[in-house]
Parts: structure tokens; C-alpha cells; sequence
């Protein structure tokens, strides 16, 4: 059975804007693609360990040392809008 | 005779020690190349042949004044998800249709530190999500030995570019086969070392526990002259892995002898083209006859790897691409608010596979469905592992179709994701585990369209991959071309 999915609210989780039509094709689509991906729970056993990296590593620690970092006009060259040397960005909190 | 931008950069590199040539003469013929063919290719999103004119100029000093790098002078194409400082990359997306890295991907600083020459950069599939090339937002390539096909995915530009003599090699990335799948379709040798062996700072990350930089190259020879010189550990990437560099082509022309090789039972069943299954059963007919022991062996999880990755590759995804929020670099779409501007944005920047893919990982991941999805597929990551592990127990290099078909066209398969996804099946478990895998042509097909043999070693025996590729590429002496290389005046 294709998967149901409340495709608003994980839209909504996703911060993605989709129109009407994007919508009913995800949804249908991807109630498909994960009716399919449900198969990996006939083999995970419960005694199995989960793999987040094939090649385990332990914690990775550099020297704490001071190195220099990207200049800041480098850093906002890209940023579609900049003022006093920092990202602008619209509105976030509501203010009285 | 072969036209320079023809030739393998292990030949290109000994006519430049002889004085048989210079680095701007063999730049000049991939230009040369890249204007004849290119309006029909259309591998690359952005080119720069200036930049390239002073480094082949520099290279030529290089070499004149001796002891220079193999790869110095040799004309190179970077896939567009790879870093360039001061040069454009896009990812083949909107989002990033106007971003300028302030600094190069770790792989190309250490090609420009050697004397590389770069060529421009290739087109992809957005953010490397795809298996045909066609979910670029700048438009498909197309497949140098039948245009109306597709050259792979998602290192599309890469494969074309090197099949097509517009670039000696490029770069990819290989996240679940994007590297060695376009190779295999585009008749070139399709490099994905083991995870972690070259760095991956500067690759815009897709899914960085499976995301590998790879190589496409004319020859096994050339992926391990490539491979020397880009990998190693980098304190830049705390993933990439601390082994000492090495020279990959010592020892490549040793033969393989004795060598275990363990047949993949389960990549031989329906689904795959039996030109494609003729073509590698004559490929491993071939190792037999050098010597080495064949045997079948069987990995009884592949079925649900491809399942799996469809968890885990979107779910790292959608977590990945967050970062495209319109304020540090990139589209903005304005909106009342904060997270209006961010919705609206991506909302118009994403296309549509890479929407499905965020869409998929962020669900697979949500409150109530992370242990039914994102969490079982990382205990089937884990079967997998142990899969490769019991069959290297008994073989030294397993062999597989690189894609159960050759290249398909245009349009056949972009509305059933499923099917698209299928493409992936045989590559998609050296991501999960790790392994190093390498694609060789191996033939062609009753159409003339080019079929790729896989091998795969454990973690870290890129020695081993390559001495065996490199006997086998012998061994089978694959010599065709392109018919659009035919057709161009001499």
C-alpha cells in the first residue's frame, strides 16, 4: 500500500514552498518511493547496530590553534543582501 | 594519427618530456574539440579558457625546467558541485546560479598546485541528485555516441566531456554511483575511491556519509596518476582519512594472477540487458584467462540496499540543503517575514527531483517516522557491510554490471522516479560501505552504445582495484569511439 503523508506539514518542516500541483504529484510520488523503501524493516533486526559512517572514526580533534579564516568581505560577497558588515535578513521577531 | 586532446594523459605526459609537444598545444585542441562538438554535447555550464591559457603557459616553464608533476599540463574539467575559487558554481541549480566560492574544493587546489590546467566546469544533476543528468537546471548533456541519450548521472558533463576529447580527465563525485554509472554509459573508466581517501572540502555536500570525490579518465594508468595527486588526509575534511600518499600506479602492471575474484550472483538477474550481461561475462572470461580464480558469490542484501539509500542519501539531504535559506549566498525571494523569504525561495530555486529528495528525507526523518525509515536503513547499512565483508572473507575483488542497462534516451524515464532509481542498484553499495569501486568499458552493445564492467576491493586496496582494472582494460583493448568523433574533419 502507497504510503499516506501529510505533504503541508512536511512541507512546512522543510521551510519549501510548493504549488498545488507540486503537492498532489509529491504526494503520490512519494508515497510510492516510500511503500518501496518500507522494505528495509523486513531485514533490520532488532540486534542489528545502525551504520551512520561505513569507516568508523572516533572523535577527530585538531590543534587549538589560532588559524586565520576567509576574510569578511570574501564571506558576504555572496549574500543577496548585506549592511554594516552583516547578512540582513527580513523580519523575525514581532515587535509591539 | 590520434589528436592530442584523443590521447590519455599518461601518453600526453611523456610527448611533453620528449619536446613531442607543448601544454598550450594540447589546450588548444581541447578547445579546438570543445568548438566543434560542444553545441551538440553541451558538457560544460561555464568555461575558462583564459585562466587555462596562463596555466598551460606556466606549465610549459614547469616542464622545461624539469622535475614537474605528472599531472602538470594536462587539461582537466571539474564537475560543477566541486568548489572554484573566483569561479562560478552552480551545482546545476537556481539556487546557486550566481555563487562565487571565496575558496577552491581541497582536490582542485592540489591539481592547481601541481601544474593542472582547468578546462571550466561541468554540468550535473542539481546538487548531484540524479542518474541521467537531466535534473540539471541548466539543461541535459547528451551522450557523445548517440546524442539522443542521456550520458549518465549525475556526472553527466564529466563522462560526455572526456568521451567527447573536450577535456584528457575531469573530476566527479560519487555519492551512490554518479561517478562510475556515467562512466559506464559514456564508454570512459570511472574511478570512486574508498570513503574518505580524498577530502571532501569544497564538494558542496549532497549526502556527506556516502558523498566521494572520483575521477574519469581514458585509463586505468590515468585514474591512478589522478587519484596520487588529489588524495590524501586534509585537516580541512575530519572525515577524510589519515593514510600516508602514495604513487597508485606502482605495482598497476603487476597482473592478477591468482587473484580471487567472486562473480555477484544477484547482478545478473532480471533487469539487465543481456548485451550487458554478455559483455561482462566475456570481461570476466578475460580475468580467467590472465589467471585469475573465478567464483560466484552471493550478497543477499542487495535487494534492500537500493532501499536504503533512498532513506538515507535524502535524508542527509534535506538536513544538507537547509543551509539554502537566502541569506548567506544565493536566490532570495523576498517575503513578509523570515520564514516566508525562506520558503519562497526554495521554493523557486529547487527543481523538482531535489524538492522530492528534501521532501522524502525531511519526512523520513520527522517526529513518528524516524526508527520506521531513517533508522532501519542505517541497520540494513550495517547488513550490507557485513554482505561485503563475508565475500571478501573468500575473494580478493568482486565483479558486477556497472548499470544493469546501457545509455537510455532522453525522456524514457523522467517521470518514474523508481525506474530512474533502479539505475543505481549496482552502485549504490560500495557508498554504503565504503568500498573503492572502479567502472571499465567492457564492449558495446547490439546498438553501438558503450556497457561498463565493475569491480569492487575492500576499504583502502585501491592498489589492488587498479592493478586488476588496469589487467583486464589489457586484456579487453576497448578501442572504440564515438561515432561523432568520426564525422569531424581531420
Amino acid at each position: 500500500m502507497p504510503v499516506e503523508i501529510d505533504i503541508e506539514h512536511v512541507a512546512r518542516l522543510a521551510r519549501l514552498e510548493l504549488t498545488d500541483e507540486e503537492k498532489e504529484r509529491l504526494r503520490a510520488q512519494l508515497g510510492l518511493i516510500l511503500e518501496h523503501a518500507a522494505k528495509v524493516g523486513e531485514v533490520a533486526a532488532e540486534d542489528v547496530p545502525p551504520t551512520a559512517y561505513a569507516i568508523r572514526r572516533s572523535n577527530v580533534y585538531r590543534p587549538d590553534e589560532r588559524t586565520p579564516s576567509l576574510p569578511l568581505e570574501d564571506v558576504l560577497a555572496n549574500a543577496p543582501e548585506v549592511e554594516d558588515d552583516r547578512f540582513k535578513v527580513p523580519r523575525i521577531v514581532e515587535v509591539e | 594519427m590520434t589528436a592530442l586532446c584523443d590521447r590519455t594523459a599518461t601518453e600526453l605526459a611523456a610527448a611533453l618530456r620528449s619536446g613531442g609537444t607543448s601544454c598550450v598545444e594540447i589546450l588548444e585542441a581541447c578547445v579546438a574539440r570543445i568548438g566543434a562538438v560542444e553545441d551538440r554535447v553541451a558538457a560544460f555550464l561555464a568555461r575558462t579558457e583564459d585562466l587555462a591559457r596562463a596555466q598551460a603557459a606556466e606549465a610549459d616553464r614547469r616542464i622545461a625546467a624539469g622535475g614537474a608533476p605528472a599531472v602538470a599540463g594536462i587539461p582537466l574539467a571539474l564537475k560543477d558541485v566541486l568548489s572554484t575559487r573566483g569561479v562560478t558554481t552552480t551545482c546545476g541549480s537556481r539556487i546557486l546560479e550566481t555563487y562565487v566560492p571565496p575558496y577552491d574544493c581541497t582536490a582542485w587546489a592540489r591539481l592547481s598546485a601541481e601544474g593542472s590546467v582547468l578546462l571550466g566546469k561541468t554540468n550535473c544533476d542539481e546538487f548531484a541528485m540524479g542518474s541521467s543528468n537531466e535534473n540539471s537546471a541548466y539543461g541535459p548533456v547528451r551522450n557523445p555516441w548517440d546524442l539522443s541519450r542521456v550520458p549518465g548521472g549525475s556526472s553527466g558533463g564529466s563522462a560526455a566531456a572526456v568521451a567527447a576529447g573536450e577535456a584528457v580527465w575531469a573530476l566527479g563525485t560519487d555519492t551512490g554511483g554518479s561517478v562510475r554509472q556515467p562512466a559506464a554509459l559514456c564508454g570512459v573508466v570511472g574511478l570512486k575511491p574508498t570513503y574518505g581517501l580524498i577530502s571532501r572540502y569544497g564538494l558542496i555536500a549532497f549526502a556527506s556519509s556516502l558523498d566521494t570525490v572520483g575521477t574519469f579518465t581514458r585509463s586505468v594508468r590515468d585514474a591512478a596518476v589522478l587519484l596520487s595527486c588529489i588524495a590524501g588526509k586534509d585537516p580541512m575534511d575530519a572525515t577524510s582519512l589519515d593514510v600516508p600518499r602514495r604513487d597508485h600506479t606502482e605495482g598497476i602492471g603487476d597482473g592478477i594472477a591468482g587473484l580471487r575474484v567472486g562473480v555477484v550472483t544477484e547482478a545478473f538477474g532480471e533487469g539487465v540487458e543481456p548485451d550487458v550481461r554478455s559483455s561482462v561475462r566475456a570481461a570476466i572470461d578475460r580475468m580467467a584467462d590472465l589467471g585469475a580464480s573465478v567464483g560466484e558469490v552471493s550478497l543477499p542484501h542487495t535487494d534492500y540496499a537500493l532501499s536504503a539509500y533512498y532513506l538515507i542519501a535524502p535524508s542527509e539531504a534535506s538536513s544538507n540543503l537547509a543551509r539554502y535559506d537566502g541569506v548567506r549566498y544565493g536566490l532570495r525571494i523576498d517575503g513578509d517575514d523570515s520564514v516566508e523569504m525562506m520558503m519562497r525561495t526554495r521554493g523557486a530555486g529547487f527543481g523538482a527531483e531535489v524538492k522530492r529528495r528534501i521532501m522524502l528525507g525531511t519526512y523520513a526523518l520527522s517526529a513518528g517516522y524516524y526508527e520506521a525509515y531513517y533508522g532501519q536503513a542505517q541497520k540494513v547499512r550495517t547488513l550490507i557491510i557485513r554482505d561485503y565483508e563475508a565475500a571478501f572473507e573468500r575473494f580478493d575483488l568482486l565483479v558486477s554490471p556497472t548499470s544493469p542497462t546501457t545509455a537510455f534516451p532522453i525522456g524514457a524515464r523522467v517521470d518514474d522516479p523508481l525506474a530512474m532509481y533502479l539505475s543505481d542498484v549496482f552502485t549504490i553499495p560500495a557508498n554504503l560501505s565504503g568500498m573503492p569501486a572502479i567502472s571499465i568499458p567492457c564492449g558495446l552493445d547490439e546498438q553501438g552504445l558503450p556497457v561498463g564492467v565493475q569491480l569492487t576491493a575492500p576499504v583502502l586496496e585501491e592498489s589492488r582495484l587498479l592493478r586488476a582494472g588496469f589487467a583486464l582494460e589489457q586484456a579487453i583493448g576497448f578501442d572504440a569511439r564515438p561515432p561523432l568523433l568520426a564525422e569531424l574533419p581531420a
